[in-house]
């Protein structure tokens, strides 16, 4: 249990001394979002009946943010000390595949809801929120921190540069958390689009988590859940299976 | 109990052999040195018993312990100071090492910390970042870290590359001290002359095969007794002492192979005998060096 306390504050520490870069930075592109895209569409867009744009974007980018920083917090730690080769400080003790498993989730979690906490707390006063249904909130922000804190850490094991890493992030990571409904309703999409929108689990993190907020969604809440969690748990079976043989790490 | 067993390890990497079969049993209390050229799998012997490399095949056990299957206990039985000068940028020394001793499951280590620091001139720099230290502080920390549980099997590889004279002393007296108090040390260098006056016993590696394996004494002894390195300002080494003959390289010096001091008088009279004059004449020991050399050159000299 030490073992693995001690990996996960090393992981917060790890974040939390360049906090400018891992928490201040997302908060301030998030706030940019909202000016920009609240400025340009609050008049003309109208989601749900009674819902302002401005406030339907608020939770969507939160969610988004979240999402990101924790994928970014677990990868960028693995590659960095894959290629420093620090990576064998934690590879030499008797660490179990569990242990590293859930601190580095655990602190892309914290990493992600910090982010959230933060974009929330600069957006919140801009427009009227409502939170018809906090519990779904809290549950799809934490399933989702560790549905991306574990994908940063597959992604971080598999990858061997930098590049790759970034090919990972720039050409699945940003696609589909952009196409997920963080700025519109996906009803407002052709039908095509609708149906592709329905295979891409970041859309019922939002979509789920936004619920919480308005008491409205694309589609029921239960699904939501219920598809983030299959995803989590066999994400989270994979990247246990991994760090257990020692894949890229142990050759 | 061995304090490392290693039965019949294989590991390939694609087309290279790495590592083709090798046993050894080094004992609980050994001071034991791993020796070899560049590419002769040192490394990767010592990274398949610390666990960061797997075996295609074969078993290594630390104080009995599984390093595959029971690797929680193997490394904590195992401190590795690993030769690649690593650290982790976002941390100070002291934090670094009580990080490593959480990780070994350690809470409230700091007395040893402490104790590990003063006996490796760290002190000073606890409170440093990892960043602002030169190499050789660097290294000493990595030493501090693969000792923060006092592992009763200590593996150094190459821990005096690059390093200093001050260093390696300070390096040197901390490990022997350690091993007198029981912990068994396996150490890779490149400074013979550094296995030569620390081990007690020695394998050599080529190309993934132990070549060698004996006591420190008894390798040494291969090389039997000493060379005689004679210079002539007249005349040509005798047909009679062609025999002794080890090296010819320059025109007028001979080495010959002399098993003890005995046989020095006969070869200086043969010599006057055929008319030569001794320009200069030196008695040399064999050291581990000549017989590393030998070893790797397949005895071919």
């Amino acid at each position: 249990m030490i073992g693995f306390q001690t990996l996960f504050y090393k992981e917060i520490l790890r974040f939390w001394k360049v906090a400018t870069q891992t928490i201040t930075a997302p908060i301030m592109t998030a706030l940019l979002y909202l000016l920009i895209f609240g400025h340009a569409l609050d008049e003309h867009v109208q989601v749900y009946p009674g819902v302002k744009y401005t406030a339907f974007l608020i939770p969507g980018l939160v969610m988004m943010s979240v999402l990101q920083n924790a994928f970014a917090n677990s990868s960028s730690s693995l590659i960095q000390s894959k290629i420093t080769g620090n990576l064998v400080f934690v590879l030499l003790p008797p660490l179990s595949h569990w242990e590293l498993f859930g601190a580095y989730v655990l602190a892309s979690i914290v990493r992600g809801l910090a982010v959230g906490a933060g974009v929330f707390i600069v957006t919140a006063w801009l427009a009227k929120l409502s939170f018809v249904a906090p519990w779904w909130i809290v549950i799809f922000a934490l399933l989702g921190a560790a549905m991306l804190g574990t994908m940063g850490l597959i992604a971080g094991i598999w990858a061997e540069k930098f590049d790759q890493l970034a090919a990972f992030q720039n050409f699945l990571i940003m696609p589909a958390t952009f196409l997920s409904g963080v700025f519109y309703s996906i009803h407002s999409l052709p039908g095509v689009w609708q149906t592709i929108s329905h295979f891409n689990p970041f859309f019922y993190m939002i979509d789920g988590f936004r619920y919480g907020f308005f008491g409205q969604s694309d589609v029921d809440p239960v699904l939501s859940l219920s598809v983030v969690a299959v995803f989590f748990v066999l994400l989270a079976t994979l990247a246990v299976q991994m760090l257990k043989r020692g894949y890229k790490l142990r050759h | 109990m061995a304090a490392i067993q290693i039965t019949n390890v294989e590991k390939r990497y694609q087309s290279l052999q790495a590592l083709g079969g090798v046993s050894l049993t080094i004992e609980e209390g050994e001071f034991f040195g791993l020796l070899g050229p560049n590419g002769a799998g040192k490394t990767t012997l010592i990274s398949i018993i610390a666990g960061l490399n797997r075996p295609d095949a074969g078993q290594v056990k630390i104080q009995g312990h599984d390093v595959v299957t029971d690797y929680r206990a193997a490394r904590r039985n195992l401190g590795v100071v690993p030769q690649e000068l690593v650290f982790d940028p976002f941390f100070t020394v002291r934090e670094t090492l009580r990080m490593q001793s959480g990780y070994y499951g350690l809470k409230n280590n700091d007395k040893w910390i402490d104790e590990v620091m003063e006996h490796l001139d760290l002190t000073n720099k606890a409170d440093t970042n990892m960043r602002a230290l030169s190499g050789g502080m660097k290294r000493r920390v990595l030493v501090a870290q693969a000792l923060v549980h006092k592992p009763p099997v200590i593996v150094l590889d190459e821990p005096t590359a690059g390093v200093d004279v001050e260093l390696r002393q300070t390096l040197w007296k901390f490990i022997a001290g350690l091993n007198r108090e029981g912990h068994t040390v396996v150490l890779t260098t490149h400074y013979l002359e550094e296995a030569q006056a620390l081990c007690n016993r020695i394998a050599m590696l080529k190309s993934g095969k132990v070549v060698a394996l004996d006591s420190t004494s008894a390798l040494i002894k291969r090389i039997s007794g000493s060379q005689l390195v004679l210079r002539l300002s007249q005349g040509a080494l005798p047909d009679s002492l062609k025999d002794l003959l080890m090296h010819h390289d320059s025109k007028d010096e001979y080495v010959l192979r002399v098993n003890d001091y005995s046989e020095v008088e006969p070869i200086l009279a043969a010599l006057r005998t055929a008319g030569c004059a001794i320009d200069d004449m030196q008695l040399q020991q064999a050291d581990l060096e000549d017989v590393f050399l030998q070893i790797m050159d397949g005895g071919n000299r």
